[in-house]
């Protein structure tokens, strides 16, 4: 048996050493919120946090992982992301509840995802980004935000970061919504 | 930890806080789906689209899809339009396929594809709505014993001015549901719309943004086991043999398969232990006639057709002959298209349960009658004993609907293994070289001019593969796929050509390749507008006239496709120079084309640096889809098209060598990322009278404007996509 600390849980699995991050979360803990997209990763559909930093989990053996390191997913962002006590007894991962991750918050309020599959490791890796750099420019956010969406939510990601990082919609939001009529 | 009995679960242990931890793990799973309120016996229904309980939720049913493109939302508002019910009471389910057989298709088609999610159902749906709501009324008019016409509903509460009466939705919807449905039902006037063509937020955001959406490839059933599968590289082969022996005693496997007469799977406890031991298992093909296949081959075959005796006309009018013999000049260039993957986030997967009297399949689907149709032909069984149950997908653009081939599998699969769910997961490499394709085309474009520079004739040879001649032969008559021919049609209303020419001759040499082709977002109109619009754009640079003027002349009789391309231009300020950005000079393009039974138009504005660097700066897109359902989704369909369409154009091509896709991942099939993102202004203008889709047309201007664009940079024709090998400047 082996340990992880996971959404600030310590929890066993007995899965092989060498078996991605990516699949003990999904398969041996049920934490399906994080996906599979390429399992090189490329597309980050896989993005968890391993101390704060971005991890894409599908090429992470776990056994490089240790019992020490605090692993958080989707799943477990919120709480993470809250100082407040009433958080800490939230149930992690009950369904329908909107996060309270601010990006999360900015997420549902620019109606971001499209299908969604892309989303968990999108906002997982803008979460790091944030953590590291509160105040990202259009530039750190083009170096740090390299997930794939097929859908095509980027311009949304991208205001969404924005808004969570308390810029105002004036600072340069890139939907710009035009609608009128024909002439 | 109860309901876990049965599950992987037991093999694990958890220690620390009980019950967040077992919430933390129950998260992810789900004991089937919910059936219908109806057969759970909550309410019973107002009729096939409107149930209502009476704690006032208002259950929509929704027979489309729901794969991004917010149809779940657009559906769900047509009904609440006409409805009259509260918004925020509203919760919506997918009828089951097997539910619409037993009901004689009585929610029409489940089809989610060619844009036609809401343009091909708002009739009945908004019908639906609004004859609930006359059966509620009639209902409450009926207790007061009042006429219905002096009844009024709004926001779920029906009231009566004469009396001051007033009651809700949930507590006349038993009654009503025994009433007899009207026959005669009135739909609002679009200038009385209040839900329709407001920005409604989606109904599913929320578990999209915490980790709760259960995809396909998150089901969890007791019992379950998972199967990782491997087809034959090259397609047209057969599995010859395989060695599960070397395999079996690998962790957590179950048992190798064969899967048809051309695949082989491991079954196992989870889905990494069967890829891992699918990687490691010995097979043999028998790679059949395609084996030497390479794409040089096919590309020669192509060009081979543009010049060809057998094409089948598909538009034409006035005498091209004559056009081009008496041309006093000739402007002449040859495009190309590649093989593309549609490479949805969301791999190919089927979770399917198989006895000898009852096959169930639960997975991501754009059609789910066509997956129980694929179901029953692998069960062996009558569709009526077997069921689909739909899962939202995460990424469909087309492969997850004509062809069922995932689900075929998973059957196949399962009948190997009675009374055992198996969910089937493709890995990113089984989806990115089992794919059905864009199809592979070229064209020659021949332009004939007059003295004075005018287009008297226009002939666009189509070289290449047909979708339909792969999905769906019994369309094709005599020898001719009409799908072809998107975006160039003289008429019609799905997808019609802007421009008037003296004589204009579109036709297509038809040439198939053994890629198996498919419905790929924007299908054919996607190389169409290239050809087409580049070409429009080489012929004015030739002519020595500005593109917006040539293209407003030769649309004067197409008022729609028109005022799309004016709206772009007079946006962009289309005319003056572009202000410089970080130094560089900002160029233009334009494109514009109709499709899906909308008009849709593109100016791109892009940088080229001296060293060949492409950035696309901003996107000014302009839709007229008739009617506009929910702007804001409207807005978020069209900045992705921009995704799908300059990805496509940047990178996606997928190539054949040895008879198999070469592209494997997303390494040598890369994906647009965030920097590579222009700017995307949206114009929406729904000049009414028609419905059109939007989820597809803006892909095929994606292409063209910055193809434009470049060449007003740099003065290079880009010509061949994608554009990834080719340098930008001279």
């Amino acid at each position: 048996m082996a340990r992880l600390n996971v959404n600030g849980q310590l929890l066993q699995h007995d899965a092989e050493a060498d078996t991605p991050l990516l699949w003990v979360l999904r398969e041996q803990l049920g934490l399906t919120g994080t996906k599979y997209g390429c399992g090189v990763a490329l597309c980050g559909s896989c993005t968890v946090h391993i101390d704060g930093v971005a991890v894409r989990s599908c090429a992470m053996p776990v056994s490089a992982v240790q019992p020490h390191q605090k692993v958080v997913t989707i799943e477990g962002l919120s709480a993470a992301s809250s100082n407040s006590k009433g958080s800490q007894k939230r149930r992690v991962g009950a369904a329908g509840s909107a996060g309270e991750h601010p990006l999360q918050k900015a997420w549902v309020n620019n109606d971001v995802p499209q299908c969604g599959y892309c989303q968990s490791g999108m906002i997982m890796a803008a979460a790091a980004l944030l953590k590291k750099n509160p105040k990202p420019t259009d530039a750190d956010i083009d170096a740090e935000i390299t997930n794939i969406c097929r859908c095509g939510t980027f311009n949304r990601v991208r205001a969404a970061i924005k808004e969570a990082a308390g810029f105002t919609k004036t600072a340069g939001l890139d939907i710009i919504h035009v609608t009128r009529s024909a002439a | 930890m109860s309901g876990m009995s049965g599950s992987t679960l037991n093999r694990r242990q958890f220690i620390g806080t009980g019950a967040a931890a077992t919430a933390a793990v129950s998260g992810g799973f789900i004991f089937g789906f919910p059936t219908s309120a109806t057969a759970q016996g909550q309410a019973p229904e107002v009729n096939a689209w409107v149930v209502i309980q009476p704690d006032e939720k208002v259950i929509i049913r929704i027979a489309r899809s729901e794969m991004g493109q917010g149809t779940l939302t657009g559906l769900a508002q047509m009904v609440v339009e006409e409805l009259e019910c509260d918004w925020a009471q509203v919760a919506t389910e997918y009828p089951t396929p097997g539910q619409s057989l037993a009901r004689k298709r009585v929610w029409g088609d489940f089809g989610t594809g060619g844009s036609r999610g809401i343009r091909a159902s708002h009739d009945y749906v908004r019908k639906g709505g609004a004859s609930a709501r006359m059966m509620l009324v009639q209902a409450a008019a009926d207790e007061w014993k009042v006429p219905a016409g002096e009844c009024i509903a709004s926001k779920g509460v029906i009231s009566h001015a004469g009396s001051g009466r007033k009651t809700s939705y949930g507590k006349v919807a038993a009654t009503a549901a025994k009433l007899t449905p009207p026959t005669e039902v009135p739909l609002k006037d679009p200038k009385d719309w209040k839900v329709l063509g407001t920005r409604m937020a989606r109904l599913d955001t929320v578990d999209k943004t915490n980790g709760q959406k259960i995809f396909g490839a998150d089901l969890k059933l007791p019992g379950m086991l998972t199967a990782s599968i491997n087809a034959c590289p090259v397609f047209g082969g057969k599995l010859k043999s395989y060695n599960a022996a070397a395999v079996e005693k690998m962790p957590g496997v179950k048992k190798v398969v064969a899967v048809g007469d051309n695949a082989v799977a491991v079954v196992a406890d989870t889905w990494w232990h069967a890829h891992k031991a699918l990687t490691a298992l010995p097979v043999e093909w028998d790679f059949g006639m395609h084996a030497k296949a390479q794409q040089a081959e096919f590309n020669a075959v192509l060009k081979a057709g543009l010049d060809a005796s057998d094409a089948v006309v598909g538009t034409s009018n006035g005498d091209i002959k004559a056009a081009l013999a008496g041309a006093v000049r000739k402007v002449e260039a040859v495009y190309a298209y590649p093989h593309q993957n549609h490479a949805t986030m969301e791999p190919m997967n089927a979770t399917a349960k198989w006895t000898p009297e009852r096959c169930e399949v639960w997975t991501p689907t754009q059609n789910g009658e066509a997956s129980l149709s694929a179901a029953a032909l692998a069960a062996g069984l009558p569709a009526a004993q077997c069921e689909v149950y739909k899962i939202d997908l995460g990424g469909g653009f087309g492969r997850r609907g004509a062809v069922q081939d995932w689900v075929t599998q998973a059957v196949q699969i399962a009948r190997q293994m009675p009374g055992v769910p198996v969910k089937l997961l493709w890995s990113r490499e089984e989806d990115m070289t089992q794919g059905r394709y864009h199809p592979i085309t070229q064209a020659k474009m021949t332009a004939a001019l007059d003295a004075q520079g005018n287009i008297t004739g226009l002939h666009m040879r189509i070289s290449g593969q047909s979708i339909l001649a792969g999905v769906a032969p019994q369309n094709i008559r005599e020898g001719r796929d009409p799908v072809v021919f998107q975006g160039l049609n003289n008429g019609g209303g799905e997808a019609m050509i802007g421009y008037t020419f003296p004589a204009l001759l579109v036709d297509h040499a038809m040439r198939n390749p053994h890629v198996p082709p498919g419905f790929w977002r924007g299908v054919n109109l996607n190389q169409n507008a290239v050809y087409m619009e580049c070409f429009i754009d080489e012929v004015a640079h030739a002519t020595q006239q500005d593109p917006l003027a040539l293209r407003r002349k030769l649309m004067a009789k197409h008022p729609k496709h028109l005022a799309v391309l004016n709206a772009v231009a007079e946006r962009v300020g289309w005319g003056k120079p572009a202000a410089d950005i970080n130094g560089q000079k900002v160029h233009r393009g334009l494109c514009v084309t109709h499709g899906f039974g909308s008009y849709v138009a593109a100016c791109a504005e892009v940088s080229v640096s001296a060293e060949g660097q492409l950035k696309m700066h901003r996107i000014v897109a302009a839709t007229d889809c008739g009617h506009a359902v929910n702007p804001q989704q409207i807005e978020a369909q069209v900045e992705g098209s921009f995704v799908y369409g300059l990805s496509a154009m940047l990178y996606e091509e997928c190539t054949v060598k040895d008879g198999r896709i070469e592209q494997r991942n997303f390494d040598t099939y890369p994906s647009m990322r965030i920097a590579e993102m222009p700017k995307v202004e949206t114009i929406i203008m729904p000049s009414g009278g028609f419905w059109g889709g939007v989820g597809e047309p803006t892909i095929a201007v994606a292409a063209p404007a910055v193809m434009n664009a470049i060449f007003a940079a740099t003065g290079k024709r880009i010509r061949e996509l994608p554009i990834k090998q080719q340098s930008l400047r001279a």
